[in-house]
C-alpha cells in the first residue's frame, strides 16, 4: 500500500496559552515547533499499516510525507523519515501564502501525480483548527472519505473498515480505496491499527521515537523540493484574514473549604442550584 | 443581502437540537437583511420536519429518502449543494457536530465556496459578513471573510444559543435527491455503535460532570451519582478517554465536544490546555482536585481542594438535603 501522508509543523500547542495576540497578527516567538500532533498520529498509522508488526525491517508498501511551507520546515520531514517515512516532499510556500483550500487543490495535483492507495491526515491541525482539507481534498479527488478515524482494519490492501468517532460514539465505515482518511487521537492506541500483514499486533502506545541509527540514515532518504505553482496555478486564498481578538479572559474565583461552603455558593451567589 | 441554507440533521424521526444553533446563526444573518431556509434531510425527514415550521424560515425543502438513513456523507453533499445551488442561496450553515465538520468542506468544495469553520460569531460590516473562529486551542480568535460569492460555515453549538421558536408556519415543500456522487458507490455504512444512556447529550446539558485520570476504574461509581442527582451530562478529560476509564465519546477538549453548560464541574481533572479549550466557555464553572497547582482553578468559579473520592460522595448527601 502507498500512503501519502501530509503534515505540518505547528507552534508548541501545549504553550498555546503563551502565544501573543495583537489586532493584525499572531506571535508564536519563542515557542519552539513541534509536529502537529494529528499529523504524527497519521505518519505512525501509515507505518503500522505497512509494516509486520512482528518484523519492522520487512516494509510492506511506502509511506510519502509532504509539507508545505520554508526551508526550514525540512527538519520536520526528516524527523518523520527517521521513524521510518521512506521519501519526503517539500512544497515551498509560507502559511500566509494558504489556506485550507489551496493545500486540498495542491494535494489534489500532488496525488495525481504519485498515485498513492490512501491520503492519511491527521484530522485538524492545531493552530486553524478548522478541520477541513481531508474533506475537501476528497471532494477535490472524488473519493470516498472517513474523517476522525480511531480504529482502522485493511481488508487485503482493497478497502479499509474504519471506526470514526463521532458524536455519542462509533460509527464504523467501510472504504474501497484508494480514500483519504483523517485520523483522532485514539488511533495511536495499541490495538487501533490492525494492518493485513500483522492484524494481530499489539504496538506501544503512541507514536515511536528515531532510534540514533535511524536519524543518520534518514540523511540519505530522498526530500524533494517542489514550487506551490508546480501544482496549481490558481493559488487564490478563498478566506481571508482581516483581524485577531484575545477571547475574554477568565479570572480565577474563590477557593472553598469545604462541600457545605461550596454548595452555599452554588445556590445562593452562583444561583446554579 | 444574504439568505443562507440551514442543514438541518435528522436522528430518531426528529430534528437534533444542535441544529437549532445553526439556525440562530440563519436568523443573526437574515436580519441583516435576507431570508433563510432550512432543508431536512434524511429517512424520516417529513416528520421531522415539523420541529422546524416554527422559527420563522422563509421554506422548509424536505428531502425524505431511506438512503439517507446514516450519516455518510457521500450521500448527502450531492443533494445539499444542489439545493443551495437551485435556491440560489449564498450562505450555507451547519452546525459544528461531527456530522457537520464532515460534510460541510465537501459541500464548500461542491460549491467552489470558501468554509470557515467553528465559527463563534457573525456580523456585518460595510455589508460584508465577517466571521470570527477561535483558533489556537481558543487561546485567539480569527477574523475572517469568505472571498467566494458562496459561503459555506460550522457554528459552534456552544456559542450560538438553540433558537427559540418564533411561531408562524413556514412553507414545507419537497426537494430533490441529487443522484449520489460516485465516492458514495466505494463506502459503506457497517454500524452505528452508542453506549446507551439516559443521561442529556453533552452538546445540550445545562449541567456536566467530567471527570479525570485521577477517578480511575472508579470513573462511573464516583460520578454516576452526582451526574444523576442534577440530571447532568457525563464528561471526560482525554486522559481519563485514553486510559479507558471514560468511553471516548464523552471527551471534552479543543478536539472533543466543546461546550458551555450553565454549570460545569471539572473532577480530578489537571487542566490542560487541550481541556480548557473545551469548557472554558461555561457559566460557572467547580473545579475539585487534591493539587492546589492545578491549572483547572485558573479557570473555576468555584474551587475545592479535596481527595474527590470523599468529596464527592460528600457532595452528593450534601445535595440531597435540598
Amino acid at each position: 500500500m502507498k500512503i501519502l501522508v501530509p503534515l505540518k509543523r505547528v507552534a508548541d500547542p501545549d504553550n498555546a496559552n503563551k502565544i501573543k495576540v495583537s489586532p493584525s497578527k499572531i506571535e508564536t516567538t519563542g515557542l519552539e515547533w513541534k509536529p502537529n500532533p494529528f499529523d504524527e498520529y497519521a505518519v505512525e498509522t501509515a507505518l503500522r499499516l505497512t509494516e509486520n508488526g512482528a518484523n519492522t525491517k520487512a516494509r510492506l508498501g511506502e509511506v510519502v510525507v509532504v509539507t508545505f511551507g520554508p526551508k526550514e520546515t525540512e527538519v520536520t520531514l526528516r524527523a518523520t523519515l527517521a521513524t521510518g517515512a521512506d521519501r519526503a516532499i517539500r512544497i515551498d510556500a509560507t502559511d500566509d501564502q494558504l489556506d485550507g483550500d489551496l493545500i486540498a487543490r495542491a494535494l489534489k495535483a500532488l496525488v495525481e501525480k504519485e498515485k498513492p492507495d490512501l491520503v492519511l491526515l491527521g484530522k485538524q491541525q492545531v493552530e486553524g483548527d478548522a478541520n477541513q482539507v481531508a474533506q475537501l481534498l476528497a471532494e477535490y479527488l472524488g473519493w470516498p472519505q472517513a474523517t476522525f478515524a480511531g480504529t482502522i482494519q485493511s481488508e487485503g490492501d482493497k478497502a479499509l473498515v474504519v471506526g470514526r468517532e463521532v458524536d455519542g460514539g462509533t460509527l464504523k465505515l467501510r472504504v474501497t480505496l484508494p480514500a483519504v482518511v483523517s485520523v483522532d487521537l485514539r488511533i495511536v492506541a495499541p490495538k487501533s491499527v490492525q494492518s493485513m500483514h500483522s492484524p494481530a499486533h499489539v504496538y506501544s502506545d503512541g507514536v515511536r521515537f528515531a532510534a540514533l541509527m535511524a536519524i543518520m540514515a534518514s540523511k540519505k532518504k530522498p526530500l524533494v523540493e517542489m514550487k506551490l505553482t508546480d501544482l496549481v496555478s490558481d493559488t487564490a486564498l478563498k478566506i481571508a484574514y482581516t483581524g485577531f481578538e484575545a477571547p475574554p479572559g477568565r479570572k480565577a474565583g474563590v477557593k472553598v473549604k469545604t462541600v457545605q461552603e461550596l454548595v452555599a455558593k452554588l445556590k445562593t451567589e452562583a444561583k446554579v442550584l | 443581502m444574504s439568505n443562507v441554507l440551514v442543514i438541518a440533521e435528522v436522528e430518531g424521526g426528529k430534528v437534533r437540537k444542535a441544529t437549532f444553533s445553526a439556525i440562530a446563526f440563519a436568523r443573526t444573518v437574515a436580519q441583516a437583511g435576507g431570508t433563510f431556509s432550512v432543508l431536512v434531510a434524511g429517512a424520516g425527514a417529513q416528520a421531522a420536519s415539523a420541529d422546524v415550521t416554527g422559527y420563522g424560515a422563509a421554506k422548509v425543502i424536505v428531502v425524505d429518502r431511506p438512503e439517507l438513513a446514516h450519516q455518510v456523507c457521500e450521500l448527502f453533499a450531492p443533494t445539499i449543494a444542489a439545493t443551495a445551488k437551485a435556491g440560489n442561496f449564498d450562505v450555507v450553515v451547519v452546525t459544528a457536530s461531527s456530522f457537520g465538520k464532515d460534510v460541510a468542506p465537501r459541500v464548500a468544495a461542491k460549491l467552489g465556496a470558501g468554509y470557515a469553520a467553528d465559527i463563534s460569531a457573525v456580523r456585518t460590516d460595510g455589508g460584508k459578513l465577517v466571521f470570527r473562529r477561535p483558533i489556537f486551542a481558543g487561546n485567539a480568535y480569527g477574523l475572517c471573510e469568505i472571498q467566494t460569492p458562496v459561503k459555506v460555515v460550522s457554528v459552534r453549538q456552544s456559542e450560538f444559543a438553540a433558537a427559540e421558536p418564533s411561531g408562524g408556519a413556514s412553507p414545507v415543500e419537497a426537494g430533490t435527491f441529487a443522484a449520489a456522487d460516485p465516492a458514495a458507490a466505494r463506502v459503506e455504512f457497517v454500524a452505528l455503535e452508542q453506549g446507551k444512556s439516559e443521561r442529556p447529550d453533552l452538546g445540550e446539558a445545562t449541567v456536566i460532570v467530567s471527570g479525570g485520570r485521577a477517578l480511575k476504574e472508579k470513573f462511573a461509581a464516583v460520578l454516576d451519582p452526582l451526574a444523576n442527582l442534577l440530571g447532568a451530562a457525563l464528561g471526560a478529560s482525554r486522559a481519563a478517554c485514553d486510559a479507558g476509564y471514560a468511553p471516548a465519546e464523552l471527551q471534552v477538549g479543543q478536539t472533543g465536544r466543546i461546550v458551555a453548560p450553565k454549570l460545569y464541574f471539572a473532577i480530578g481533572i489537571s487542566g490542560a490546555i487541550q481541556h480548557l479549550a473545551g469548557m472554558k466557555g461555561s457559566k460557572t464553572i467547580v473545579a475539585v482536585n487534591k493539587d492546589p497547582e492545578a491549572p483547572i482553578f485558573q479557570v473555576a468559579d468555584y474551587g475545592l481542594v479535596a481527595d474527590l473520592f470523599t468529596a464527592i460522595p460528600e457532595l452528593v448527601e450534601e445535595l440531597k438535603k435540598g
